[in-house]
C-alpha cells in the first residue's frame, strides 16, 4: 500500500506532531460521513426495494439496524412513513439522523478545518450548512429519492475532494482509520438486520428464496453489480452473506476494510514510530481477520450469523476504545516522556 | 481603435460620473493636489467598469467568501450567524512614499511601546520621572501585577501590532488608537488580495503592487526569534479559544499559514513548569505561543478561575522564561485609550525623537481640566470609554442627539475616569461601491507590525470602511467593511 506512506523525507521534521485532538476530529469526521451515505443509500433502497410479506415499505430495519429501538418507540408510538423519514433525514434531536450527523460532521471538520484541504473544507461547509437548513417540505419538494441521491452524491465528493487534495500524513491515516472501521461496522450491522428480516429458520440457507429481498440487500451495500459480475454466483442467503463478509475486491467487505484498517496501522508503526500505540489494536485485529479467513459463509451462518455480527461489532467497537485510549488518553494518563525531562 | 477610444471617453466617467467630490479628502479622488501617476492609472483603469459589472463581481466575492467559510461568527440570544465581512471591489491605494512613511512611523511607535512595557514593569523610570501619572498606569486595569520583574525574551512584550490610522481633511496620518493585545484582522487583509486577484484580474494586473504573502512566514519567524534562549528548532502553536469563537476562522488562517499546530487550552499541559501539548505520540514540549485568548482567560490558576479556556500553570512557566508568550501579558496598558494621551511624550521620552505619526488630540476626563473642556464642548467632541473596543458605547457629539448628550454628560460625571474625549476628525473617504452607485466612504488603515529581532510591517494592512452614509464607525460589527489595500511599489 505505498499510498499510505509519505515518501519525501521532508516529514521527518513534522514526525509525530499531529495533535491528540486532530486525530480524533479526522477519524469521526470519516465515519460519519460514511454514515450518512450509508444512511442515504438504506433509505432509498429501503422506500424502492424493501418490502415485508404484506407488500408494504419495512421502515422499522432502519430503525434496527441504527439500534434505535427505544427511542424511537417512545418518540412514534404508532409511527407513519413521515415518522421514518423525519427521524432519520430532519431530525435534529436524533443524532443518527442525517441532520445529526451533518451537524457532528460540521463540528469535526472546523475542528480539523488547520489540517484539511480547502477544497475538502469549502465542500463540507456547504453540504453540511445544507443539510442542516433541510425541512420536512424539502424532502416532499425534492422527492425521497433525489433528496437520498443528492446527500450520497455528496458523500462520494467529499471522498473524491478527500482523495486528492489531502496531505498524506499522520492526518489521512487516522482519517482511514476511520472510513473503514466505520464501513467494517455497517456491513455487519447491515448483514444482521436483514438476514433476520429474511431468513427466520436456518433450513433456507442454501436455497434460492425471494430474489427481489436480497438483491435490495446488495443495494443497500452498492454491491449489487459487483455481486452481479460473478456471473455463476446465485443469489442465495450464503451467497450473498460470503459477498459482503469475506469478497476481497468489494470496497464495503468486511474483509477489504479489515485488512485495510490493518495497513493503516502498519503504516503508523512504520512510518511514525507509533508501534507501541498500535499493539493492542492489532492483536484485537489479527484474531478478528483469522476467525474470519478461517471459515465459510455457511459455516458462519449456520454457527449463528446474528452472534458473530454482534462479536465483531464489539470487537470493532473496543478498537475504537482502544485507539482512543493509546492516541487521546486523558489528561491524567498522560506522562512527560523521559527525553524531556529538564536535566 | 478609433472606436475604442471614443468608448473610453464615454466612460470616461463611467462608474465616477456621478461620484460627489465631497469635501474630504479622499484617497483616490481627491488629495488636493494632482495626482500621483500610480493613482492616475488606477483611476483610470476603474472608470472603464460599469456599475453593472462591478456589483456582478461583488455578489460573486460575497458567495465566494460564504462557501470559503471566510466569516466571523455573531451570537445572538438564540443562533450563532456565520457573517461575510463585506468586501468593496473599489481597492484603497497607497504610493510608494506614503507607505515609507507609515512603515516608519510604526516602527517607531512599537519601539517605544515596547520600552514603555519594560520600564513600566521593571525601573518604572517614566513613572518616576512624572511624565505620566503612576495611577494611570499601577491602577489601570490592564496592569498585570504578574509581569512585574519578569524578563522576556528580546525585550518584547508586543510581538504583533496593529496600529489604527485615519486622515484629516488634509491628508496626514494620524494613530486613532493602538492595538498591542489581540489585534485582529489581518488574515482578511490576505484574502482580499487573494480576492481582488481573482475577481478583478482586469484591474490589477502589471501593476506594482507589494506582495502581502509573507505574513506567515515572518510571524513564523519572529515567534522562533523570541522563543526561550537555547531551544533548537522551537515549537510554535496558536492557542485559540475554539471553534466557536467569532475570529476561529482567522486562527486557522494563521495556524496554517505558519504550518503550525491551533491548539485549544485542552491540548497543552503544564508540568514541572514546562509546557506541553498532547499529541497521539504523547506529549511534546512547545516553546512559544501566540495567543488570540485575552490575559484573563490564559490561566485559571493566575486570573479568572472560571476560565475552561486556558492552561492551569501556564503563566508560572511563562514568568520562568521557560516559554514564551505572544504578546505578553499585560500589554494592555499600552493601548489604553489614556494612556494613548500621553504616547508622544512617551516617544520622545524613550527614543529622543519627534512622532513620526501625528495623534488625536485628547482630552482625559480623569482630569479636571480634560472633563470641564468635554462637557462644555460635548457637542463638538467624540467621548470614548476606556476599556471598550470595537467601536462600542462611544458618543459622535455633533451625530447624537440632545437626549444622548445629556445621558452622557451625567455618565461623564458619575465616572470621569473612564473617559477620554477627541474632537471629530474628518476621516479621508474612499470611493466605494453603494446601493445608489460609486460613493464616498470613510475609511481607516490598520498596519500590522511582527516584532521579533526587528520589526517588520506588513506592506498595506486592513482599510475598513463604514458603509452607512456618513458613518465614521468602520467597525465589523456596526455595519463596516473592508477593502484591498494596494501598497505601489513605485
Amino acid at each position: 500500500m505505498t499510498q499510505l506512506s509519505p515518501t519525501s523525507t521532508g516529514m521527518l521534521s513534522n514526525l509525530n506532531t499531529l495533535l491528540s485532538r486532530y486525530a480524533e476530529s479526522m477519524m469521526w469526521l470519516a465515519r460519519y460521513m460514511e454514515r450518512i451515505e450509508n444512511l442515504a443509500r438504506l433509505i432509498e433502497v429501503t422506500e424502492a426495494f424493501v418490502r415485508g410479506p404484506d407488500g408494504k415499505t419495512v421502515w422499522e430495519t432502519i430503525v434496527q439496524i441504527n439500534s434505535d429501538e427505544e427511542r424511537f418507540q417512545a418518540l412514534h408510538p404508532a409511527a407513519t412513513e413521515q415518522d421514518y423519514i423525519q427521524f432519520y433525514i430532519t431530525d435534529l434531536a436524533n443524532p443518527s439522523s442525517i441532520k445529526g450527523m451533518a451537524s457532528a460532521v460540521r463540528e469535526n471538520a472546523r475542528s480539523a478545518r488547520p489540517l484539511i484541504s480547502t477544497e475538502m473544507w469549502m465542500h463540507l461547509n456547504v453540504f453540511t450548512r445544507w443539510v442542516l437548513d433541510l425541512d420536512p417540505s424539502d424532502i416532499r419538494r425534492t422527492g425521497l429519492s433525489a433528496l437520498c441521491n443528492r446527500i450520497k452524491q455528496d458523500c462520494q465528493t467529499h471522498t473524491g475532494v478527500t482523495e486528492g487534495t489531502l496531505y498524506r500524513d499522520q492526518a489521512w491515516l487516522f482519517y482511514l482509520l476511520g472510513r473503514h472501521l466505520e464501513r467494517s461496522d455497517q456491513i455487519t450491522r447491515l448483514i444482521d438486520t436483514r438476514y433476520h428480516t429474511l431468513l427466520p429458520c436456518e433450513e433456507e440457507v442454501g436455497s434460492e428464496i425471494d430474489t427481489t429481498q436480497w438483491a435490495s440487500v446488495l443495494r443497500s451495500a452498492a454491491a449489487y453489480h459487483a455481486f452481479r459480475r460473478l456471473q455463476p454466483v446465485t443469489t442465495t442467503p450464503a451467497n450473498v452473506v460470503g459477498f459482503l463478509l469475506k469478497n476481497e475486491g468489494f470496497p464495503r467487505s468486511l474483509a477489504l476494510n479489515l485488512r485495510q484498517t490493518d495497513a493503516v496501522l502498519a503504516a503508523l508503526s512504520a512510518h511514525y514510530n507509533l508501534r507501541r500505540q498500535n499493539y493492542a489494536i492489532q492483536e484485537r485485529l489479527s484474531e478478528l481477520r483469522a476467525t474470519l479467513e478461517d471459515q465459510t459463509a455457511e459455516e458462519i451462518i449456520i454457527r449463528g450469523l446474528h452472534e458473530y455480527m454482534h462479536w465483531i461489532q464489539a470487537q470493532i467497537e473496543a478498537i475504537q476504545s482502544e485507539a482512543a485510549s493509546a492516541y487521546w488518553p486523558p489528561i491524567e494518563k498522560l506522562h512527560v516522556p523521559e527525553c524531556y525531562v529538564e536535566q | 481603435m478609433k472606436s475604442n477610444v471614443l468608448q473610453s471617453q464615454a466612460q470616461e466617467a463611467g462608474i465616477f460620473s456621478a461620484y460627489h467630490r465631497p469635501e474630504f479628502f479622499c484617497e483616490l479622488m481627491n488629495r488636493g493636489e494632482e495626482l500621483p501617476e500610480a493613482l492616475r492609472q488606477v483611476q483610470e483603469r476603474l472608470a472603464h467598469f460599469d456599475i453593472k459589472e462591478l456589483r456582478h463581481r461583488t455578489a460573486n466575492a460575497e458567495t465566494q467568501l460564504y462557501r470559503l467559510g471566510i466569516t466571523f461568527t455573531v451570537y445572538t440570544d438564540r443562533e450563532a450567524i456565520d457573517r461575510v465581512l463585506p468586501f468593496d471591489v473599489i481597492p484603497r491605494v497607497l504610493t510608494a512614499e506614503e507607505w515609507a512613511f507609515i512603515e516608519r512611523g510604526v516602527q517607531q511607535r512599537v519601539k517605544a511601546i515596547n520600552m514603555f512595557l519594560w520600564d513600566i514593569y521593571h525601573d518604572r523610570k517614566i513613572l518616576q520621572d512624572g511624565l505620566i501619572p503612576a495611577d494611570l498606569v499601577l491602577k489601570n486595569a490592564n496592569y498585570c501585577q504578574a509581569m512585574v520583574g519578569v524578563d522576556v525574551p528580546g525585550g518584547v512584550y508586543v510581538h504583533i501590532n496593529g496600529t489604527d490610522l485615519i486622515r484629516d481633511r488634509c491628508g496626514r496620518f494620524l494613530v486613532l488608537e493602538d492595538n498591542a493585545r489581540t489585534p485582529s484582522g489581518v488574515s482578511y487583509v490576505i484574502e482580499n488580495r487573494h480576492m481582488m486577484l481573482r475577481l478583478m484580474p482586469d484591474l490589477a494586473s502589471g501593476m506594482p503592487l507589494r506582495s502581502v504573502e509573507d505574513y506567515g512566514l515572518r510571524l513564523h519567524r519572529a515567534l522562533c526569534d523570541v522563543a526561550p534562549e537555547g531551544v533548537e528548532n522551537p515549537q510554535v502553536v496558536l492557542l485559540s479559544p475554539g471553534i466557536y469563537n467569532s475570529a476561529y476562522f482567522e486562527h486557522v488562517f494563521l495556524a496554517r499559514e505558519m504550518g503550525v499546530p491551533l491548539v485549544e487550552g485542552r491540548d497543552l499541559l503544564v508540568e514541572n513548569h514546562h509546557v506541553y501539548m498532547r499529541t497521539v505520540a504523547g506529549l511534546r514540549p512547545v516553546h512559544s505561543i501566540y495567543r488570540r485568548i485575552d490575559d484573563a482567560f490564559l490561566d485559571p490558576l493566575a486570573f479568572n478561575p472560571e476560565s475552561l479556556l486556558g492552561v492551569p500553570g501556564l503563566v508560572e512557566a511563562y514568568r520562568r522564561g521557560n516559554v514564551t508568550i505572544a504578546n505578553a501579558l499585560g500589554t494592555g496598558v499600552a493601548d489604553d485609550k489614556a494612556v494613548y494621551a500621553y504616547m508622544p511624550r512617551i516617544i520622545r521620552y524613550y527614543l529622543n525623537e519627534e512622532p513620526i505619526l501625528g495623534s488625536v488630540e485628547t482630552h482625559i476626563c480623569a482630569e479636571p481640566e480634560g472633563l470641564a473642556f468635554t462637557l462644555a464642548n460635548l457637542e463638538k467632541l467624540v467621548v470614548k470609554p476606556v476599556g471598550e473596543s470595537g467601536g462600542y458605547g462611544l458618543l459622535i457629539g455633533p451625530h447624537a442627539t440632545e437626549s444622548e448628550l445629556e445621558d452622557f454628560r451625567q455618565r461623564l460625571q458619575d465616572n470621569p475616569s473612564n473617559y477620554i474625549s477627541q474632537p471629530v476628525i474628518d476621516l479621508s473617504v474612499a470611493p466605494t461601491l453603494c446601493d445608489a452607485g460609486v460613493e464616498a466612504r470613510h475609511v481607516d488603515l490598520r498596519p500590522f507590525a511582527l516584532t521579533g529581532k526587528s520589526t517588520w510591517v506588513l506592506p498595506g494592512g486592513l482599510s475598513r470602511v463604514a458603509l452607512r452614509k456618513g458613518s465614521l464607525v468602520v467597525n465589523s460589527s456596526q455595519g463596516g467593511g473592508s477593502k484591498d489595500t494596494w501598497v505601489m511599489s513605485v
